[in-house]
């Protein structure tokens, strides 16, 4: 009995000098605290950044019905726009940035959809060597220089071929067809090439030509990714500023056709805000074209998130 | 949202920016009396007037080496505004501050540096060379809409106008409008930019800076009054404004330094006329903030 007593108190040093050890922390355990530190703090800036720029452009944006005393309905839906004298009518704009937005979205899946097959079904090795630098390229030529080819080369060609000025929403829309194309393609390639190998040889498999196994079953399965590809690029389009402020003219009207000018609310923005005062009707007005473009870009997130949850419930069946 | 964040983000990032650039020169003369001199001056806003206050800015660091002078662009409402917040010691303007909505002019102290002609530009396709006041109006307004009617081309007239606040659209519409409205129309945001879309675009009108001028555009007449530097001179020629330096409370004297420097010979009779500009000292007459022209 006294035996196993002393045995127990042996152990029980013994177990408090494993503790003290245990409950120290060791170098590792040191540095993997000084690692999450840093994390969190990296996390919480940007959480601040995002969050600040959310308050000041939302204080800003609603400055104009608080402030202003502008009701919110005649700012949606009024269609005349001279902030200088108080009429501030956005929807001209709305209309227009989401002219432009669908119609290079329309116009880019197709061609974003096709190269992404040939890049991942029909010929995979010269999609890597020879098309993925090229659609590279493309990401990273800046937007002014987009636009400015825009101005030089499709805005006179449009005149010439459909008449007009050649400024308006089709030569916007040309211009930001080559700037979402990349965008929409790259990650078309992404979700081609995530469906399962096994889908692709059950098809083949099963005596499927390789046109009905890429449209039965590879685009059938790649459809969520797809979608959020275009959502993306349309995103995209819709921020788009300085190349669609050089060709679709800028005119605050509501478009009548897609050959004559018109305006983008990032358009209207870069072209008004160095020529209004801080606190006044006209800058607040911008401000409030600022905000529509945040909620449009968060709600564009939240419809890509929607789409990638629904995705995964139908692979998971 | 990306862009328009991107761009307050920027004017909030260049308001912070230093590009001035003192370079070291061996001038002996004027050492002494600027060696005193020291001191930041940062001049923000007019588009127009920036390229005369930045040669200007060189060669006035070139003499007084210590100062650190700054100009940047951004718009005259970013001038007026940021001076009047006192971000900035001068803000260049190309209209009277009390023709800002938002400004209290009484709080800020104008320097005119030059004056800045401007007239119609209209494509050569056109074929117009005159036009009537009366007639410049009526486009403008949207009641003629075709060259024929004033003499020209039968061919659509493409408005291009300024955006909206623009010193130079206002300064245009207080000479030509008289307080009509000007019909909806496409607006660039440069004189730039409006310059080569006239050069190209067939049947297009819009509104220049004479040093905007080249072969590829038409100047108009009006009334037969050719855009000239001495038709502006004795406002003949009706279409011009000023170009402002604002500054608000005492500047200091770097600041005042340099105003006086805009002021003096060197610059008004050599830079200003090299650039395009206008003299402020060869005006025989006098443009209040509510347009009055008095003879000097």
């Amino acid at each position: 009995m006294e035996q196993t007593n002393f045995q127990l108190k042996k152990q029980d040093t013994q177990s408090q000098e494993w503790s003290k050890r245990l409950h120290h922390a060791t170098r590792a355990t040191r540095e993997d605290w000084i690692g999450r530190g840093i994390s969190y703090l990296c996390i919480g800036v940007i959480i601040l950044v995002v969050a600040s720029m959310l308050w000041f452009i939302t204080s800003k944006g609603i400055a104009t019905f608080t402030q202003n005393h502008v009701s919110l309905w005649k700012f949606l839906s009024g269609t005349d726009w001279s902030p200088s004298q108080g009429k501030i009518g956005a929807l001209p704009m709305i209309v227009g940035s989401f002219a432009v937005t669908f119609a290079a979205a329309i116009v880019a899946t197709p061609f974003a959809v096709g190269t992404a097959i040939f890049m991942t079904e029909i010929s995979p090795n010269k999609g890597r060597k020879f098309l993925q630098p090229v659609i590279e390229l493309l990401v990273g030529i800046p937007s002014v220089v987009y636009g400015f080819i825009g101005l030089a080369v499709v805005v006179p060609f449009m005149r010439h071929l459909v008449g007009g000025s050649g400024f308006g929403i089709i030569s916007a829309t040309f211009v930001l067809f080559v700037m979402v194309l990349p965008t929409i393609t790259s990650m078309t390639v992404d979700s081609l090439r995530a469906v399962p190998r096994y889908y692709k040889e059950a098809s083949l498999a099963l005596g499927a030509t390789r046109w009905q196994t890429v449209s039965k079953v590879i685009l059938r399965s790649a459809t969520p990714g797809i979608l959020t590809a275009v959502i993306f690029g349309m995103a995209r389009a819709f921020g788009e500023a300085l190349a669609v402020q050089m060709v679709i003219g800028n005119a605050a009207v509501m478009p009548k056709n897609l050959i004559s000018a018109a305006s983008t609310l990032t358009s209207q923005l870069t072209t008004g805000i160095g020529d209004t005062i801080d606190g006044t009707l006209p800058n607040n007005a911008l401000w409030s074209l600022a905000l529509i473009l945040l909620l449009m870009s968060l709600f564009f997130n939240a419809l890509v998130r929607v789409i990638a949850k629904r995705g995964q419930l139908k692979h998971e069946r | 949202m990306n862009k328009g964040s991107k761009l307050a983000m920027g004017i909030a990032a260049i308001s912070l920016l230093l590009v001035g650039c003192g370079k070291a020169t061996s001038s002996t003369g004027s050492k002494e009396s600027s060696a005193a001199l020291s001191g930041k001056v940062t001049a923000v806003g007019s588009t127009a007037l920036q390229p005369l206050a930045a040669k200007a800015g060189t060669n006035f660091t070139a003499k007084n080496t210590k100062v650190n002078l700054t100009v940047q662009g951004g718009g005259s409402g970013t001038g007026l505004s940021q001076v009047q917040a006192g971000a900035v010691s001068i803000g260049d303007s190309d209209i009277f501050a009390e023709e800002k909505d938002g400004i209290k002019a009484d709080k800020l102290t104008d320097h005119k540096v030059a004056v800045v002609g401007m007239a119609p530009v209209v494509n050569k396709d056109s074929g117009v060379k005159n036009l009537k006041m009366a007639q410049l109006k009526q486009i403008f307004t949207g009641k003629i809409t075709n060259w024929k009617e004033v003499g020209g081309k039968d061919e659509k007239i493409v408005i291009i106008n300024r955006a909206q606040g623009s010193g130079t659209r206002a300064t245009f519409e207080n000479a030509v409008l008289k307080g009509a409205d000007a019909v909806k129309s496409q607006e660039q945001d440069s004189n730039g930019a409006v310059q080569k879309i006239v050069s190209t675009t067939p049947g297009a009108i819009s509104y220049l800076a004479f040093s905007y001028f080249t072969n590829k555009l038409q100047a108009v007449s009006i009334d037969n009054v050719t855009p000239t530097d001495n038709n502006v001179e004795t406002n003949k020629w009706k279409i011009w404004s000023y170009e402002h330096m604002y500054t608000k409370g005492t500047p200091d004297k770097a600041t005042t330094a340099f105003l006086k420097y805009m002021d003096s010979k060197t610059v008004q009779d050599s830079l200003v006329k090299d650039m395009g500009y206008i003299s402020i000292h060869d005006m025989k007459v006098t443009k209040d903030a509510k347009g009055v022209v008095t003879q000097n």
